[in-house]
């Protein structure tokens, strides 16, 4: 049993993983049969704004295989039950109780409205075709503006409104900046822009599922989300059932972006028609139907106004946003725009600030956190924005950057938001790419083609940008009114054998966690990377933890687990000591080896397990056991930070975009696992470049999806995206041991905003100043004509 | 997605198969590869009641020269076109455009047969086999019947078969030695055509002797661009040319508007791409 000599962290790792998730051959929630299993199917309203007169369900219970038909007024008569919203971001917030089936009236399209639990799926599905619902149809309400409109038609008629909540920040009232006002007065410059975040469909790559057990201790609830524990005491607490006689289990999980941070109707449903029918059940959806309810992601206007003097140093930034809650409130989704609010000031050194969101009902699927949630929106305004002002100065936009942002040496920094930035060297990472990107070249090879007028125009896109993530400091999100702390746990366990088993609180779906806690674990304990197992995402044997979500796991789990690992070297030392016969002061450990100091004489970490194990001969009064765990609360996010250069070739004929070249230098700080960061970040540049140029969720008049298969909902592949050419700089966070930054969200929040100015940057000249996303060939193409007009 | 309740049958013959589908009658519904077909029946879009498999009738699946023409069986698969050396040579159009159907999967189980008989006005082999004045051979139960391409496309999803018809191949006239390119443009990689052009020509010396060229999207059915080829026969094969012929391509097309295209930019992109598979093509 030898250490490995090398640091684990730092490797480039194949995940160990991989093997399972890619084939397939692993437990995911539709994989699983129960003996005696029923199956659901959900019937919902093609309709986005009705009344429901009547649910006649008389045949479908004759339809063979049926056993049961559900409707609201079954399963929950007393109508108590309300799925959760975890952030009433105001004390008056308006939250409307949101049925696990609709009873009386419908509120956007794909609402069930009633269930079928049948033999088997197929005939589920049958007898949903047998359900007669009568609806009486209401005006839709879709659009923002026309939502908050006096005289509109309500959708909540209890609440009075369509308003959910505005949410204010003033610098000058916060004491963190000036007055944002009499800097618009005072301003030599003033560009002001209302920009559109298109709705987005997460679109994981497994839809979610549900299997619930009512047999047995424990009411066990296997689900594909990305919060086994937030869902069982969201359970708990919304269907009044003892915590304790709950179970959730998220076995391997194919994906989320965000997407499965919900608590689902559907979930509730299968668990009160599990209960009702004392059977397993399982409820599965398919990809129409996901795409359909499944929450939505961004869907904002933006109305972004920036001053400046003349010779280019912002004096001030002032936001306005609408923000689309869809029907219903989803977990968080009052908060993301929040998520948001403290990033519009970005990197830059902005002296008065003044952020208001209003929070809006329509009769759309709900919107909840989607990749980056609240920050890729304000990065996106503010680079775009940035791009805008340095054309009115007639300034490098780059230049313009640099003459903003917070210097190296500055850090600390607390921005006008009122955030402590640790770390950071925005000089560093730009010059990088600049150089990777060919910058001065391309700026010639631009100017040479808008000479010769040719008809494939060249734009270049800037990035700069910084994100806080690392979800979070429990005290910062109690004082944004957040259902919950940001904390997280991990345990170690020490087996006889000298082999480990971690158990994460950070439930892992698709981000590598197994390879990367264990790289961790090697260096800590110094054990090979073979001999640790890393558990997830069952709250049987993982009791505490707050899941994954907003790049956290590193940061915070990663953190919990260095300090499980010193737990269990402060416990071993005195087994060491007691076994080499000497104090314990006398010990140091090193590669897995506890020695005394100056001598040959040593006992591995794993050898100390066995004696613990055996017991046999252990220092007096000791506690025969090495298992422990820890938990973190950081005391601030972390801050990655990055430059995104991309260069845009625009086919000026059809208005075709294509990515030329793409530059990315992120600081992440300290790295784990280089594969890993690079997969994320490349994942997160398809998904930004994604929503730059080509997914939309678009509703037609009526309230309806049109856009519900990937017929129509425009997922890029490989073939779409250019070869990303990307690298690091590394500049430790200060706020964990680590010195880890996140890495999940960072490509997709820098890259939209990158993609658009290219866009943008290219066709200037002809007179187009903006272009909505996705900037569709079409979309481009007009842009142009309304130029040259 | 589970379709509803069907009855399958898979005969091996011809004859088998068209009485299959006189049996079923109304609800009977032919399938082939299922790229299209199965979509429809798990969204419940349609409900037949019998599906005849004609993936077993080894004559369907031939690709064979026959004197003047080549013949591709309707079981051929996008896959086995693209490969197959006759097609190349003498229907180089009908290789160009099944080299941008789809993706490898679709294009292994997809069939040329599926594509003309399912009639997507998206679809990509519509206008080459229009362009190429391709001949549909039907079976049915008064025995085969041959319908002109010009003839065989009636509106979306639609064609001159009775349900109780099968495509059994298609016959397209040789055009060895023409130029061939198919411009497709789409959203994504592997989607299908917003508009696309299947252009065809012929030259002598520097002069443009024949032209054909179909249109993908731009109506109901595939459309010829008549006043394009028109006006390119006889002239000089230069851009300017080119450039004044391709202004006429949506001359008499009925595009339609979806959330990729409206009219006016269908009709912009087809005089666009209708220039450039012209130079494409002339090389
Ligand atoms: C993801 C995806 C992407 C695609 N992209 C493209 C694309 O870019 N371009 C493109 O052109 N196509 C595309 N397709 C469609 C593909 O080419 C299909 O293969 C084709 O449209 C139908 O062929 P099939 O053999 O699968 O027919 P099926 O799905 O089996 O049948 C389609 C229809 O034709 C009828 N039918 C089939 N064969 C016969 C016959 N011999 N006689 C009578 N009726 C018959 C069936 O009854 C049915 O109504 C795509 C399909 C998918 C799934």
């Amino acid at each position: 049993m030898t250490a490995t000599a090398e640091p684990e962290v730092g490797k480039a790792r194949l995940r160990k993983e991989d093997e399972r998730l890619v084939t397939g051959r692993t437990r995911w929630t539709d994989n699983i049969t129960l003996p005696g299993m029923l199956h659901l199917a959900v019937l919902r309203s093609p309709l986005a704004h009705a009344r429901i007169a009547e649910i006649d369900t008389s045949a479908a219970r004759e339809m063979p295989g049926v056993i049961a038909v559900f409707t609201a007024k079954d399963l929950d008569p007393a109508r108590e039950i309300g799925l959760p919203c975890a952030w009433p971001v105001t004390p008056d917030m308006k939250h409307p109780r949101r049925p696990v089936l609709a009873a009386d009236k419908v509120n956007f399209a794909g609402e069930g409205v009633a269930v079928v639990a049948a033999r088997s799926a197929a005939e589920a599905q049958d007898a949903l075709e047998a359900i007669d619902v009568e609806y009486e149809d209401l005006p839709v309400v879709l659009d923002m503006e026309a939502a908050l409109a006096e005289g509109t038609t309500v959708i909540h008629e209890d609440l009075g409104t369509n308003e959910n909540a505005v949410w204010v920040f003033d610098s000058g009232e916060a004491g963190t900046g000036g007055d944002v006002q009499q800097a618009i007065t005072d301003a030599e410059v003033t560009v002001t822009r209302r920009f559109r975040q298109q709705r987005l469909v997460p679109a994981f790559m497994e839809p979610r599922a549900t299997v619930v057990d009512p047999t047995g201790p424990q009411l066990t609830v296997w689900s594909s989300t990305q919060i086994p524990h937030i869902l069982r005491v969201m359970t708990a607490l919304t269907l009044g059932l003892p915590e304790h006689k709950l179970r959730v289990i998220a076995p391997d999980v194919g994906g989320g972006f965000g997407g499965k941070i919900g608590v689902l109707p559907e979930e509730l449903m299968t668990l009160l028609v599990a209960r009702k029918l004392g059977k397993p059940v399982k409820w599965n959806e398919s990809r129409s139907d996901c795409m359909a309810t499944a929450h939505h992601g961004r869907d904002q206007i933006q109305d972004i106004t920036i001053t400046a003097t003349r010779d280019g140093t912002i004096t001030g930034l002032k936001v306005d946003l609408l923000a689309d809650m869809g029907a219903y409130l989803g977990v968080v989704a009052p908060g993301v725009p929040l998520l948001g609010a403290f990033m519009f000031n970005a990197i830059y050194k902005i002296p008065s600030y003044r952020f208001a969101c209003t929070n809006v009902f329509t009769n759309k699927t709900i919107t909840d956190a989607y990749r980056g949630a609240g920050r890729p929106e304000a990065t996106f305004a503010i680079e775009r924005i940035m791009d805008e002002l340095a054309v009115e100065l007639d300034m490098d936009p780059l230049a313009l950057r640099e003459k903003n942002w917070i210097k190296h040496e500055e850090f600390p920094y607390t921005t006008v938001a009122g955030l402590t930035y640790d770390s950071g060297n925005y000089e560093a990472a730009t010059e990088r790419a600049k150089q990777l990107f060919d910058y001065d070249g391309l700026r010639r090879e631009q100017e040479a083609r808008r000479a010769s007028n040719d008809p494939v125009q060249l734009g270049i896109g800037i990035s700069t940008y910084t994100e806080m993530c690392g979800l979070a400091p429990s005290r910062v999100l109690g004082s944004l009114a957040y259902g919950a702390g940001g904390w997280e746990h991990a345990a170690i366990r020490m087996l006889p054998t000298g082999k480990v088993e971690v158990v994460t609180g950070s439930s892992a779906h698709g981000q590598g966690h197994e390879t990367a806690w264990s790289q961790i674990v090697a260096d800590q304990l110094g054990v090979p990377f073979e001999d640790i197992e890393v558990l997830h995402g069952d709250t049987q044997f993982s009791p505490r933890g707050m899941d994954t979500y907003g790049s956290r796991s590193l940061t915070v789990g990663g953190t919990a687990l260095v300090l499980a690992a010193h737990r269990v070297l402060d416990k071993a030392k005195p087994v060491a000591a007691h076994l080499l016969e000497c104090a314990v002061d006398d010990i140091e450990f090193a590669g897995g080896k506890f020695a005394v100091k100056g001598t040959d004489k040593s006992v591995g970490i794993q050898d100390v397990a066995l004696a613990v194990f055996a017991a046999h001969d252990l220092p007096d009064g000791y506690e025969a056991n090495l298992d422990s765990d820890a938990t973190f609360d950081p005391d601030n996010f972390s801050y990655p930070h990055g430059t995104h250069l991309c260069a845009t070739e625009v086919d000026t004929e059809t208005g075709r975009v294509s990515i030329r070249s793409y530059v990315c230098v992120d600081d992440v700080g300290k790295v784990v696992n280089p594969l890993i960061v690079e997969g994320q970040v490349h994942g997160g540049l398809a998904q930004g470049i994604a929503q730059a140029l080509y997914e939309e969720a678009v509703h037609d008049e009526s309230g309806t999806l049109t856009s519900g298969t990937f017929a129509d909902y425009h997922l890029p592949s490989a073939a779409d995206l250019p070869t990303f050419v990307t690298d690091r700089t590394e500049t430790p966070s200060t706020t964990n041991p680590l010195g880890v930054k996140g890495v999940g969200e960072a490509g997709t929040i820098a890259s939209t905003p990158a993609v658009v100015n290219a866009i943008v940057d290219a066709l200037r000249h002809m007179g187009v100043a903006d272009v909505e996303m996705p900037c569709s060939p079409m979309r481009v193409w007009q842009a142009i004509q309304g130029g040259a007009r | 997605m589970i379709p509803a309740r069907f009855d399958y049958v898979a005969p091996t013959t011809v004859d088998e198969a068209v009485r299959a589908l006189a049996d079923a009658g109304e609800d009977g519904k032919v399938i082939a590869g299922g790229q299209s077909l199965l979509p429809v029946l798990r969204m419940r879009l349609a409900a037949p009641t019998k599906l005849v498999d004609i993936g077993r009738i080894p004559e369907l699946r031939a690709i064979r020269e026959d004197g003047d023409a080549i013949v591709i069986g309707a079981m051929a698969t996008h896959y086995e076109v693209q490969r197959d050396p006759l097609v190349r040579e003498h229907a180089a159009l009908i290789t160009a455009a099944t080299d941008t159907v789809a993706d490898p999967q679709v294009r292994h189980r997809g069939t040329f047969g599926g594509s003309i008989a399912h009639a997507d006005p998206a679809g990509d082999l519509l206008a080459p086999a229009l362009a190429m004045d391709a001949e549909m051979v039907v079976a049915g139960m008064d025995g085969r019947r041959t319908v002109p391409a010009a003839e065989y496309f009636v509106d979306f999803f639609t064609t001159a078969m009775t349900p109780a018809e099968l495509l059994v191949e298609v016959r397209l006239p040789k055009y060895t030695g023409w130029r061939a390119h198919y411009e497709k443009f789409n959203r994504v990689a592997q989607s299908w055509s917003m508009v696309a052009v299947a252009a065809m020509v012929r030259t002598d010396g520097g002069t443009i002797a024949e032209a054909r060229i179909g249109l993908t999207n731009m109506a109901s059915v595939p459309v010829r661009a008549r006043a394009v080829e028109d006006a390119l026969v006889g002239q000089a094969a230069t851009a300017e040319n080119i450039k004044a012929a391709a202004a006429n391509a949506a001359n008499g097309t009925s595009p339609t508007s979806d959330g990729n295209a409206d009219g006016e930019y269908r009709s912009h992109l087809a005089r666009v791409l209708t220039g450039r598979a012209l130079t494409a093509a002339i090389g």
